[in-house]
């Protein structure tokens, strides 16, 4: 790790102006010190945003629920009242990385990274969520821009994210065997306005899939799920998986997302 | 004392707790990087990022100049002033020449040949300081063809001067006229092509390195994290240093695990001891993970081809066996023996085959040097005799248990033709008892109700042997061998009756200092807390030839006992001094000394005191003291053997596969502690598993990057990888050994991966598929099933 400065600001506006300045915002770490520790990152600064307390909490907000960008994937994974509004939201928290990592790492912290291989992105596409940032309230739909990048502006922070509440939900992530991200993992959900498929670790990134949407809408059922030919064209292929092997484990794991959510 | 007396002993055979256990769970072992010397500095090393490269210079002006350089050392530096690193173990072609043994600098000399290979060292106040001047050393190369691959070898760029077709040796054991004079009276031919996969062994604890200097005494100290420290000196006095054994001492403190990674003398060791010297410095190195995924020695890495020739019957009448062996980009310590003497002695296997011709071509390439990983060779032999078997029983319409029990050797001493004489097991009990653990019989019905859900069940059989109690030195030397196999030790019994063993033996995780210390407590009728364990330190153990190959407790145990026989037969004198006896009336037994025929005894403590008060003593006969030393080298192997039988479960929709079940008879022989026994077999099974399930070291074949250099990409087994073991042992003790015991470490390693490939392929039968070769990650399973439905 090369020397950096740490900044611990108490305020989102003092944490905003240090990211301005071109420091690197931690938000748990557990993707950022990982790689300052192999020196492929070297930050001069860091603006620690864990010493801000209106970032972190879950609350229900209507039909939604709020929850601040650095909001532990434990306190998502254990918080009751989502558990049972939300289950899938909840459990694939409780399936991120390991104890420790669930126990440092955070829902904003994730989202702004979009490793193309995290879990977290696909909840926020699927379930139609809204990221509120310093600056804005952007949807999910345009939010995600590809391998680790997203709409969020130089100095752009992410303050909560909304989750509308869906009627219902699954999350089946299948995981790469070494580092257990995920090497295709499906978010279905049946939200107002249709059924949102989010697949992530397949592609360059987070992307909804319309031809199993359009066949859910339809008729959602294992059979219709099943029905889909899933291009392989688009998708990633590495040492792990083909990409035929990816376009399987989309079919699969959507197939098994409904299968949960009827039951 | 003989094996069956010393087996009816108490503490043999008890599950003593680990005495090793409390520091190690309150974080108060000391490990090498626990350590840190007066005045230590850092060293870094600078490694080549290309598989293959020419060093056409190396600029370290920059890197010296910055802040807390003390040094920076190049190849150049030390050309000259010591050898290369040696290889332990020569092995000849079929003519007669010697194997090609190109030079291993300390520091590359002129070429790099693997990513990670060693090109400078940096030496610094801190070890940030050594990492930011280590980054400014500036090396001009120029890159060349890698090849990486064992079946590229031959065409690939040459990587040593004296191998230009990258060949190390060729090397054949048995008669290939007479097996093929079988093959061509056969009745039916089974054949087979296979892949063992590349290893990263992966110790919990990565290499770690002091070198140290003392000016006053001229003598140098190596703390490292090694398994067999004397030998360590050894190499690096004799071969490398050129310097005189007595002013090097090598400690190895406590070690995080080896698993074979930490038998090797590497460069580290050598450029930190000689440098230590040269900066008058103590200088510590500890590797990182992802350094450790470049330089720590692989295991594997074989390609082969066998072939079964068998009678109508499915008797087998000989086997031929061609092997392609990765040795990497320069010959470890004991490389050159793992793919030879460890590996085609072993493909006999539990059976009466009576002819075996096997062939061996060992290759360069630009990778990790390969050298001896858990089992060594004998998995790999294991693996290849264990797929074949299976494979001859389906084609002959046999089932993996039968075609087994038509071929297993059922009488003893039984002499194979590769070399190799078994002193005694039972092949069939443990099958037998296997196939009960496993409940085998209810199989059918696991396979009826997992096809219900969608799934295929395959049931696996492995019946492995292995060799392990390395060795007896005139044979091993015979066969290659640079350096004797014996063990000693040493016992010493303090006038207060409590007792210091000093081992050759070194235990890095295997829990010596409890099992060793029921054996002395056995014999002498004491407390196991009355006995400690050193080992591990050349300044204070006498000699020894280190921990691998499951030799420990056979050969460094069995030379406690030799060393316990002296010290029992000087207590009877002192005993029978005491009691006003003759020596050959006095018994001893549970830690008193008795006279035959009279109620007359003393303790075991009165006579420990007596040696050393020697105020009522013989001193006109006897000397004072009672501290006994002895080597033990042995006169077989030892031959551990079992039955494992695995069950899988396969979802064919992703290609995942489930171990199930997991079943394992052993016969170690005399066990000694059955906790620490069923610690060692759980171990090894979770590595076998992990070798063919999840395990891949892989190198892009073009570019000669290691893919798979850190545990993202290195699947690692976890504990949710696995179901619950079912574990039994029978018991057929060894012949030769005072102890009756075979060795454990192993076995699981040894004997699981093909229970679990056989159960894998069993399972994919029902949908067409034939070949497989580890590790049956989802990925690769989807594929063959899609293959085999195309």
């Amino acid at each position: 790790m090369y020397a950096f400065t740490y900044e611990r600001p108490t305020s989102v506006d003092q944490a905003a102006r240090l990211a301005a300045g071109g420091a690197k915002v931690l938000a748990g770490g557990q993707t950022l010190l990982a790689s300052m520790k192999q020196r492929l990152s070297q930050p001069d600064t860091l603006a620690d945003l864990a010493g801000i307390p209106e970032l972190s909490g879950i609350c229900r907000e209507g039909d939604a629920f709020v929850i601040g960008a650095m909001t532990r994937h434990r306190e998502v994974a254990d918080h009751a009242e989502l558990r049972s509004a939300i289950p899938a939201l909840a459990d694939l928290a409780a399936h991120i990385g390991d104890r420790q990592v669930r126990a440092m790492g955070t829902l904003g912290g994730s989202v702004a990274n979009n490793d193309p291989s995290a879990c977290y992105p696909s909840a926020v596409l699927a379930l139609g969520a809204t990221v509120h940032t310093t600056q804005r309230k952007i949807a999910a739909d345009d939010f995600f821009l590809g391998m680790f990048s997203t709409a969020l502006n130089d100095g752009e922070l992410i303050k909560a994210i909304s989750f509308p509440v869906a009627k219902g939900a699954a999350y089946m992530k299948f995981v790469q065997p070494a580092s257990r991200f995920a090497l295709v993992g499906v978010f279905v959900a049946q939200t107002a306005s249709g059924v949102r498929v989010a697949v992530t670790g397949a592609g360059q990134g987070v992307f909804r899939h319309k031809g199993l949407e359009d066949a859910l809408n339809k008729s959602f059922t294992v059979q219709s799920a099943a029905s889909v030919a899933i291009d392989a064209s688009a998708l990633n292929a590495d040492l792990h998986a083909s990409a035929a092997y990816r376009a399987n484990l989309i079919s699969v794991q959507t197939q098994r997302a409904v299968a949960k959510i009827l039951g | 004392m003989g094996a069956s007396d010393f087996s009816k002993l108490p503490h043999i055979g008890e599950s003593v707790r680990r005495k090793e256990d409390y520091r190690f769970l309150t974080g108060a072992g000391q490990y090498t990087d626990d350590i840190t010397m007066p005045a230590q500095s850092y060293a870094v090393f600078v490694r080549s990022p290309y598989a293959h490269a020419v060093i056409k210079s190396i600029d370290t002006s920059a890197a010296a100049a910055m802040p807390g350089v003390i040094r920076v050392f190049v190849g150049t530096d030390l050309e000259g002033k010591m050898g290369g690193l040696p290889c332990g173990w020569l092995i000849n072609n079929p003519d007669g020449s010697p194997m090609k043994e190109p030079p291993h600098p300390v520091l590359a000399l002129g070429k790099a040949r693997h990513v990670g290979d060693q090109v400078a060292m940096v030496v610094a106040e801190t070890l940030e300081q050594a990492r930011n001047a280590s980054e400014a050393v500036v090396v001009d190369y120029e890159v060349l063809d890698a090849v990486t691959d064992v079946r590229d070898a031959a065409k690939g760029t040459a990587l040593h001067e004296v191998s230009p077709d990258n060949h190390c040796y060729k090397w054949t054991l048995g008669d290939k006229g007479q097996v093929d004079a079988a093959f061509a009276n056969a009745a039916h031919i089974t054949k087979l092509d296979l892949i063992n996969n590349r290893l990263v062994p992966n110790a919990m604890e990565p290499r770690c390195a002091i070198g140290n200097y003392n000016r006053a005494t001229e003598e140098y100290v190596l703390y490292v994290a090694n398994q067999n420290p004397h030998v360590e000196r050894l190499l690096m006095t004799a071969f490398v240093l050129g310097l005189p054994e007595h002013k090097v001492r090598v400690i190895a403190p406590d070690v995080g695990g080896g698993f074979g990674s930490k038998i090797y003398l590497y460069a580290e060791d050598v450029a930190l001891t000689w440098a230590s010297k040269q900066i008058n410095r103590s200088i510590k190195w500890t590797s990182d993970r992802s350094e450790a995924f470049l330089t720590d020695a692989h295991g594997r890495d074989h390609v082969s081809h066998a072939e079964m020739a068998m009678d109508k019957d499915g008797k087998f009448l000989a086997m031929r066996v061609h092997t392609d062996a990765n040795l990497g980009a320069y010959l470890s310590t004991f490389s050159t023996a793992i793919p030879t003497i460890l590996y085609a002695t072993l493909l006999a296997g539990q059976y009466t085959c009576p002819q075996i011709y096997v062939e061996v071509d060992a290759w360069f390439t630009n990778t990790v040097p390969v050298d001896a990983y858990r089992g060594a060779g004998r998995p790999e032999a294991t693996y290849l005799l264990e797929r074949l078997v299976t494979r001859c029983g389906w084609e002959l319409g046999l089932s993996q248990d039968e075609i087994r029990k038509r071929n297993f050797i059922n009488t003893w001493p039984y002499q194979t033709p590769v070399a190799l004489q078994y002193d005694i097991g039972d092949y069939l009990g443990c099958l037998t008892k296997a196939q009960e653990l496993a409940d085998v019989a209810g199989f059918e019905a696991r396979k009826t109700a997992s096809a219900a859900k969608g799934l295929l069940r395959g049931i696996g059989y492995s019946s492995y042997i292995e060799a392990c109690g390395l060795a007896p030195s005139n044979v091993a030397g015979a066969l290659g061998a640079r350096a004797g196999l014996f063990e000693c030790g040493e016992v010493r019994v303090h006038p207060t009756g409590s007792v210091t063993v000093f081992t050759g033996s070194h235990s890095h995780g295997q829990g010596h200092e409890t099992t060793f210390a029921q054996v002395v407590a056995a014999r002498l009728g004491i407390a196991v807390e009355a006995v400690d364990i050193v080992h591990g330190d050349t300044g204070r153990v006498p000699f020894g030839m280190g921990t691998y190959g499951s030799r420990s407790i056979s050969v460094g145990g069995a030379a406690i006992m030799r060393a316990l026989d002296k010290i029992e037969a000087k207590a009877k004198k002192i005993a029978a001094h005491l009691m006003e006896s003759s020596d050959a009336d006095v018994d001893f037994a549970n830690g008193e000394f008795t006279v035959k025929g009279t109620d007359k005894k003393v303790t075991f403590g009165q006579v420990a005191l007596t040696a050393y008060v020697p105020h009522n003593y013989p001193l006109d006969k006897l000397e004072p003291g009672l501290d006994e030393t002895a080597f033990y080298d042995p006169t077989n192997f030892t031959y551990p053997s079992g039955t494992y039988i695995c069950e899988v479960e396969i979802d064919p929709a992703t290609g995942t596969t489930r171990v199930d079940r997991f079943s394992a008879v052993d016969d170690f022989g005399t066990i000694i502690n059955p906790m620490i026994v069923e610690g060692q077999v759980h171990g090894g099974i979770v590595q076998g598993i992990g070798q063919a399930l999840l395990e891949n070291c892989v190198y892009d074949r073009e570019t000669g990057q290691l893919l798979t250099g850190s545990f993202m990409d290195y699947a690692m087994p976890r504990a949710d990888d696995f179901p619950d073991f079912k574990i039994d042992n029978i018991c057929t003790p060894c012949t030769h050994n005072p102890l009756g015991t075979k060795g454990c470490g192993e076995a699981g390693a040894i004997g699981s991966p093909p229970a679990v490939i056989n159960a894998v392929l069993d399972a994919l039968r029902a949908v067409g598929v034939k070949e497989f070769d580890m590790p049956a990650s989802p990925h690769r399973v989807w594929e063959a099933i899609q293959a085999a439905k195309a």
